[in-house]
C-alpha cells in the first residue's frame, strides 16, 4: 500500500540513516587493530598525516631516517598527501599525540581513534554526500524525484564503500565523491568542470584510472559530435588544457623539489609488486587456481598481456560512445571499464571492487544492487580479518532493507539472480564453517568465495556490455537512452 | 510523492541490523550485573541466589526474573563458560559479549511479538507500523542495546498483558500481569489502575464473588509459583530486603526527570540563596555524589518512601477513580500507561530508565487508538523521555549515534502516524516550542556549559536537562490526566 510522504523527509531519512551507519561502524575494529608491528591501513594513512605534518614536502615520497618508506610509505598520489596533511593538522590541535612524530607509531588510543574515524566522517559529508546528491538530481531531473532518491541510498548505503572507509579504513569517499561530482558534470554538459573533476579524483587516488577510458571515449565522441571542425578542436583543446591545468595545480610542488615528480611516479606505480594481492575476484587470480600464471610468465610479460587483456575488454564501450555519446552510454561506460579493470588489470586489490561499485551504483536499478552483494561478498576475506564479517552482514541487510521499500519490486529474473548468487554464498560460507578445509588448503574458503564472486562479476560484465551495445547499435537506440531510463526495471 | 509502508522484514532487517551494529558500543556496568547473575542462577543452589554477595551487583531481582537468567545461562554455557563463574568479576570475552548482546536481540522479540498481536484488529499495515514504531524506538535502543538491560521481554509481557484486557481476555491479562510483576517489581507502577480495572469489569454481576476468587487464585499461583521456593526456606525477609532496598535515597545519582528532581533543585537554589545571605548551613548534607548514596537535603525537609506513596496514590486517584466509575477496556492500556507515568513522576528512587515503560507500550496503543490527541501526546513524551536518556550514553563515541537515533525517530514517527491517523497530526505552539527548546537544553548541557566550567560542577548540565525534561514531564501528566478523564474527541476513521 502506498502512502504520501513529502520528498524532503524521504531524503532527509536516508542521508541519516547513511549517518547513522558510518558512526555506528565507527565503534568497530579496524584494519590491523592490535597487530603490531606493521598494522595496517589504519595506520598507513594515520601515518601519513604523521609524515605529511612533521616533514617538507620534498621529503613525503623519499626514504630518509624520518620517512622508513618500508613502514607504510606514502603510495597515493599527492592529493591523498595534500588531504593527509590537512587531516594531520587538524589532528594535531586536538589529539596531538595521535600524529607526534615517530612515537605516534602504532597508537591505539580510544581517543585517538575516535579522532582518526571522525576525519573519515568528516570527508565523507564534505565530499561523497554532497555529490551523490548532486548526482541523483542530475540523473533524474532536478526535483527529488521517488527514482533521485533511490538513486542517493543506492549511493550513500552501498555496504561496499561504508565497509571500506569507516570500518576497515580508507579515504575512498574522496575520490569516488570526485569522481561522482565529476560524472555529474559531464551528464549536464560541462565537460571542462568534470575533467577538473576526474583529474581531481585521480590525483587522489590512482586506482581512479580505471575510469579512464569512459570518461576519455564519453569526452571524445562529445567532441566528434561537434558540428564544425573547428568546434572538435576547440572543445578538445579545451578539454587537453583543463587536464594539463589541473595536473600541473597538483604537482607543481613537487617539480621544485631536487628529484622531481619521478620518485613520486615510482611510489604510485609499482609495477614490482605481483599480479594480484591475496584473493581477489578477478579473471587472473580466479584462473591461477588453473594456471600458475606467475611460474609462466615473467613479470613484464604479465605486464604486457594485463595491459592488451584490460585494453581488449574496453574496447567495445569506448567505441560505442566514440560513436554515440549518450548519457547512459557514459554510465554504462563508467561500469564496463572499471568492471574491465577490475577483472584484468595488473596489481588489482580487493578493495578496488569499490571502483565498479560506484559506477553501477549510478547506474541503478537490479544490476547495482546484485553488485553490491557481490562486492561485499568478493571483499568478506579481508573484512573476516578486520574482524567486521558480522558488521559487514549488518550493513548489508540494511541496505537491502531500505532499498527494498524504495525501489520498485524486482523482476523475476532479477530475483532469481539473487536468489541463485546468494544461495552460492550462503552455501560456501556455512559450508566451510560446518567443515573447515584441510589444514593443507586453509585458504580454501577464500578461494571459493574469489571464484563465485569472480563468475558474478563477469555475468554481470557481460550484461552490461550487452547494454551498451544495444545502447550504440541496437533496435530503437536512437528513441531509449536520452534520458538514462530503463523499461521495465 | 508515494512510498509504500516497508514490510515487516524491511522493519526487523533494518532494526536488527542496527542493533547487532552496536554490539561493540559501550556498555555499563549492568552488563555485568547481568553477567553475574547468570553465573549466580547457573552454579548455585536456589537457595543461594539471594543470599550469595560476591559480587556487589547481588541478584535484585523477581525470581521469574532469575529463573529467565538461569534459562540464559543453560544456552551461555554452550557460548563461552567461562562467564558463568561467580567470582570472574568484570568478565567479557568476546563470546560473552557476542553472547549477551544477542540475547538482549533475542530476547526482545518478545516485544514484537505483543506489538503484534496486540494491533491484530486492525490488519497487516498498522501491525507493521506498530512493529517499526517499537523495533526502532530510540530509547529502547539506546537502554537495551548500549547501555545493557532486558527492557525488550519485560515489555513484550506488558504490552501483551494490557491488550489482553483491552479485549476482554481478564484472566489472561491478569496472569500475564503477575508473572510480570515476577520478572520486575517495577510494574507496581501499574498495579493500581490493574486492581481497580479487574474489580470493576471483571468482578461484576452475580458471579462477582466466584470471579474475584478465581483471579485472586490465579494471581496467588504465580506468586506461589514464583517466591514460594524461597519463602518456605525462609528467606521471605531476604528476598524483600533484596527487592525493595529503601535505604537507596529519593533521587538516584543522575536525577531522573520528575517532580524530585525539581524539588531537589528548588533545594539547591534554596540552599545557595541562605548561604548567601550570609546564615550557616549544617554541613551533613551532601548532593548525591555517588552511584547509590542517600541524597540530603539542605533546606527543605527530607521525603520519605511513605510519603512519595501517599502523593503518587493521591495523583493517581483522578484515573483510578474515573476507572472505578466507567471501567472502559477500549481505554485501559491508557489509563494503565498513565499510572505508570505518574509513578515515574512521583515515585521514590526512579531511574530514568524507567520511562521506557510508558513510552514502549505507548507506541503500541498509538496505532491501535489512532487518536489525533494521544498521537500528539506520545509524540511529545517519547522525544522528551528519550531525550531525558541522554546522559546514561556519555563518551563521545556515541554521541552522534543516541543524536542521530531520536532524530531520526522524531522525523519519521509523526509521518508513520499520520498514514495510520488519515490526517498529519501538529503538535501545538507550546509544546512544539518546547521540544525545540530541548536543542537548547542540549547545546548548553553538552557543549556551552562544559566548555564554560571545565571541570568545575559536573553536576549541573545533568541537573539543567533534568529539571528542564521534569517540566515537560510534568505537563504531560497533566495533559494526560486531563484527556483522561474528560470524555474523548471523536476518533477520526483512518483512510
Amino acid at each position: 500500500m502506498a502512502s504520501q510522504v513529502p520528498p524532503r523527509l524521504l531524503a532527509c531519512w536516508v542521508i541519516l540513516l547513511a549517518v547513522l551507519l558510518r558512526v555506528i561502524l565507527g565503534l568497530h575494529s579496524y584494519s590491523g587493530a592490535g597487530v603490531p608491528p606493521k598494522y595496517g591501513d589504519y595506520e598507513a594513512q594515520r601515518h601519513w598525516m604523521e609524515i605529511t605534518i612533521n616533514l617538507p614536502l620534498s621529503q613525503w615520497y623519499t626514504n630518509s631516517t624520518q620517512n622508513d618508506l618500508a613502514y607504510w610509505g606514502l603510495d597515493y598520489p599527492p592529493l591523498s598527501a595534500y588531504q593527509s596533511w590537512v587531516h594531520g593538522k587538524v589532528l594535531q590541535r586536538w589529539v596531538p599525540e595521535a600524529v607526534a612524530l615517530g612515537s605516534s607509531r602504532g597508537i591505539e588510543t580510544p581517543r585517538s581513534k575516535l579522532a582518526l574515524r571522525q576525519t573519515v566522517l568528516a570527508s565523507d559529508l564534505a565530499v561523497y554526500f554532497p555529490a551523490a546528491a548532486f548526482l541523483a538530481l542530475t540523473l533524474h531531473g532536478a526535483r527529488l524525484s521517488r527514482q533521485a532518491i533511490t538513486t542517493l541510498a543506492q549511493l550513500l548505503l552501498g555496504p561496499g564503500l561504508i565497509l571500506i572507509d569507516h570500518g576497515h579504513f580508507q579515504f575512498n569517499c574522496i575520490n569516488l565523491g570526485l569522481t561522482l561530482a565529476a560524472v555529474a558534470c559531464t551528464l549536464r554538459g560541462s565537460l571542462l568542470a568534470g575533467a577538473a573533476l576526474f583529474c581531481a579524483a585521480l590525483n587522489h587516488k590512482q586506482m581512479i584510472l580505471y575510469f579512464a577510458p569512459a570518461f576519455f571515449s564519453h569526452m571524445l565522441g562529445t567532441c566528434l559530435q561537434q558540428r564544425s571542425a573547428w568546434g572538435k578542436l576547440f572543445l578538445l583543446a579545451s578539454i587537453g588544457g583543463v587536464v594539463l591545468a589541473s595536473f600541473g595545480i597538483v604537482w607543481v610542488p613537487f617539480l621544485a623539489t631536487p628529484g622531481g615528480p619521478l620518485p613520486v611516479l615510482r611510489r604510485i606505480f609499482p609495477t614490482a609488486r605481483g599480479l594480484f594481492e591475496d584473493y581477489v575476484a578477478n579473471l587472473w587470480c580466479a584462473s591461477s587456481l588453473a594456471i600458475k600464471w606467475r611460474r609462466l610468465l615473467a613479470p613484464s610479460q604479465l605486464l604486457r598481456l594485463c595491459a592488451a587483456g584490460t585494453l581488449a575488454a574496453v574496447l567495445p564501450a569506448m567505441a560505442c560512445q566514440l560513436r554515440r555519446p549518450t548519457r547512459r552510454a557514459f554510465l554504462l561506460g563508467l561500469a564496463n571499464s572499471s568492471l574491465a579493470f577490475f577483472l584484468l588489470a595488473y596489481q588489482v586489490h580487493e578493495k578496488s571492487v569499490l571502483l565498479p561499485l560506484a559506477a553501477l551504483g549510478t547506474l541503478g536499478g537490479p544490476t547495482a544492487e546484485l553488485a553490491q552483494y557481490v562486492g561485499v561478498y568478493s571483499m568478506l576475506p579481508l573484512l573476516r580479518k578486520d574482524g567486521l564479517a558480522t558488521a559487514a552482514a549488518a550493513v548489508a541487510v540494511a541496505y537491502a532493507a531500505v532499498l527494498g521499500t524504495l525501489r520498485p519490486a524486482l523482476p523475476p529474473a532479477w530475483r532469481a539472480a539473487r536468489a541463485v548468487f546468494l544461495a552460492g554464498a550462503a552455501a560456501i560460507t556455512v559450508g566451510f564453517w560446518a567443515v573447515p578445509p584441510p589444514p593443507r588448503y586453509p585458504f580454501l574458503e577464500d578461494a571459493a568465495c574469489m571464484a563465485w564472486c569472480c563468475t558474478a562479476l563477469v555475468c554481470l560484465f557481460g550484461y552490461t556490455n550487452v547494454l551498451q551495445v544495444q545502447e550504440c547499435w541496437g533496435p530503437g537506440a536512437a528513441r531509449r537512452g536520452r534520458h538514462g531510463k530503463r523499461k521495465g526495471a | 510523492m508515494e512510498c509504500r509502508m516497508p514490510s515487516v522484514w524491511s522493519i526487523l532487517g533494518l532494526a536488527t541490523a542496527i542493533k547487532v551494529l552496536l554490539v561493540p558500543a559501550y556498555k555499563s556496568t549492568d552488563f555485568e550485573v547481568h553477567r553475574n547473575w547468570m553465573a549466580i542462577t547457573y552454579s548455585l543452589p536456589t537457595s543461594k541466589w539471594y543470599t550469595e554477595s560476591t559480587s556487589e551487583w547481588t541478584l535484585d531481582y523477581p525470581p521469574f526474573f532469575a529463573w529467565f537468567e538461569w534459562a540464559l545461562a543453560q544456552a551461555a554455557s554452550w557460548a563461552d563458560p567461562a562467564m558463568l563463574e561467580v567470582p570472574r568479576l568484570n568478565y567479557a570475552s568476546h563470546a560473552t559479549v557476542a553472547f549477551q548482546r544477542g540475547s538482549v536481540i533475542v530476547s526482545e522479540v518478545a516485544l514484537l511479538a505483543a506489538a503484534w498481536w496486540a494491533c491484530r484488529s486492525l490488519g497487516r499495515r498498522a501491525q507493521s507500523l506498530a512493529l517499526a514504531l517499537v523495533a526502532l524506538h530510540p530509547g529502547l535502543i539506546m537502554v537495551d542495546h548500549i547501555h545493557f538491560q532486558y527492557n525488550g521481554i519485560l515489555l513484550g509481557i506488558f504490552v501483551a498483558s494490557m491488550a489482553a484486557l483491552r479485549d476482554g481476555q481478564h484472566l489472561l491479562g491478569a496472569a500475564l500481569f503477575a508473572v510480570l510483576l515476577n520478572f520486575k517489581h517495577i510494574f507496581l507502577y501499574a498495579a493500581p489502575v490493574y486492581f481497580v480495572f479487574l474489580l470493576r469489569h471483571y468482578c461484576r454481576g452475580r458471579s462477582a464473588p466466584s470471579r474475584f476468587l478465581l483471579l485472586g487464585c490465579i494471581v496467588a499461583a504465580v506468586f506461589l509459583l514464583s517466591m514460594g521456593p524461597f519463602v518456605t526456606r525462609g528467606q521471605a525477609g531476604q528476598l524483600a530486603s533484596r527487592l525493595f532496598p529503601f535505604d537507596r535515597g529519593l533521587v538516584h545519582a543522575y536525577w531522573a526527570p520528575n517532580f524530585w528532581a525539581l524539588y531537589a533543585a528548588a533545594d539547591k537554589v534554596l540552599a545557595a540563596a541562605v548561604r548567601r545571605s550570609g546564615r550557616w548551613l549544617p554541613p551533613t548534607a551532601r548532593m548525591t555524589g555517588g552511584l547509590v548514596g542517600t541524597a540530603a537535603f539542605e533546606v527543605l525537609p527530607p521525603v520519605g518512601s511513605r510519603a512519595t506513596a501517599l502523593v503518587t496514590l493521591v495523583a493517581m486517584a483522578p484515573c483510578l477513580l474515573h476507572t472505578w466509575r466507567f471501567p472502559n477496556p477500549a481505554r485501559f492500556p491508557q489509563a494503565a500507561l498513565h499510572c505508570t507515568l505518574v509513578s515515574f513522576f512521583f515515585g521514590y528512587h526512579v531511574h530514568e530508565k524507567a520511562i521506557l515503560m510508558v513510552l514502549v507500550p505507548g507506541a503500541v496503543f498509538v496505532v491501535h487508538e489512532a487518536h489525533p490527541a494521544l498521537a500528539n501526546r506520545f509524540f511529545f513524551l517519547t522525544t522528551l523521555g528519550t531525550y531525558s536518556l541522554f546522559p546514561l550514553l556519555y563518551r563521545p563515541e556515541e554521541y552522534s549515534i543516541k543524536v542521530l537515533l531520536l532524530v531520526l525517530y522524531t522525523a519519521s514517527a509523526p509521518q508513520l502516524l499520520s498514514w495510520q491517523l488519515g490526517t498529519p497530526s501538529r503538535l501545538h505552539t507550546l509544546p512544539g516550542a518546547y521540544l525545540w527548546g530541548l536543542v537548547g537544553v542540549e547545546a548548553a548541557s553538552s557543549w556551552i556549559l562544559p566548555y564554560l566550567l571545565g571541570s568545575r560542577l559536573p553536576f549541573l548540565p545533568l541537573a539543567l536537562v533534568s529539571c528542564y525534561c521534569a517540566v515537560g514531564m510534568g505537563a504531560a501528566l497533566i495533559w494526560s490526566s486531563f484527556s483522561y478523564i474528560s470524555p474523548p474527541e471523536p476518533k477520526r476513521a483512518p483512510h
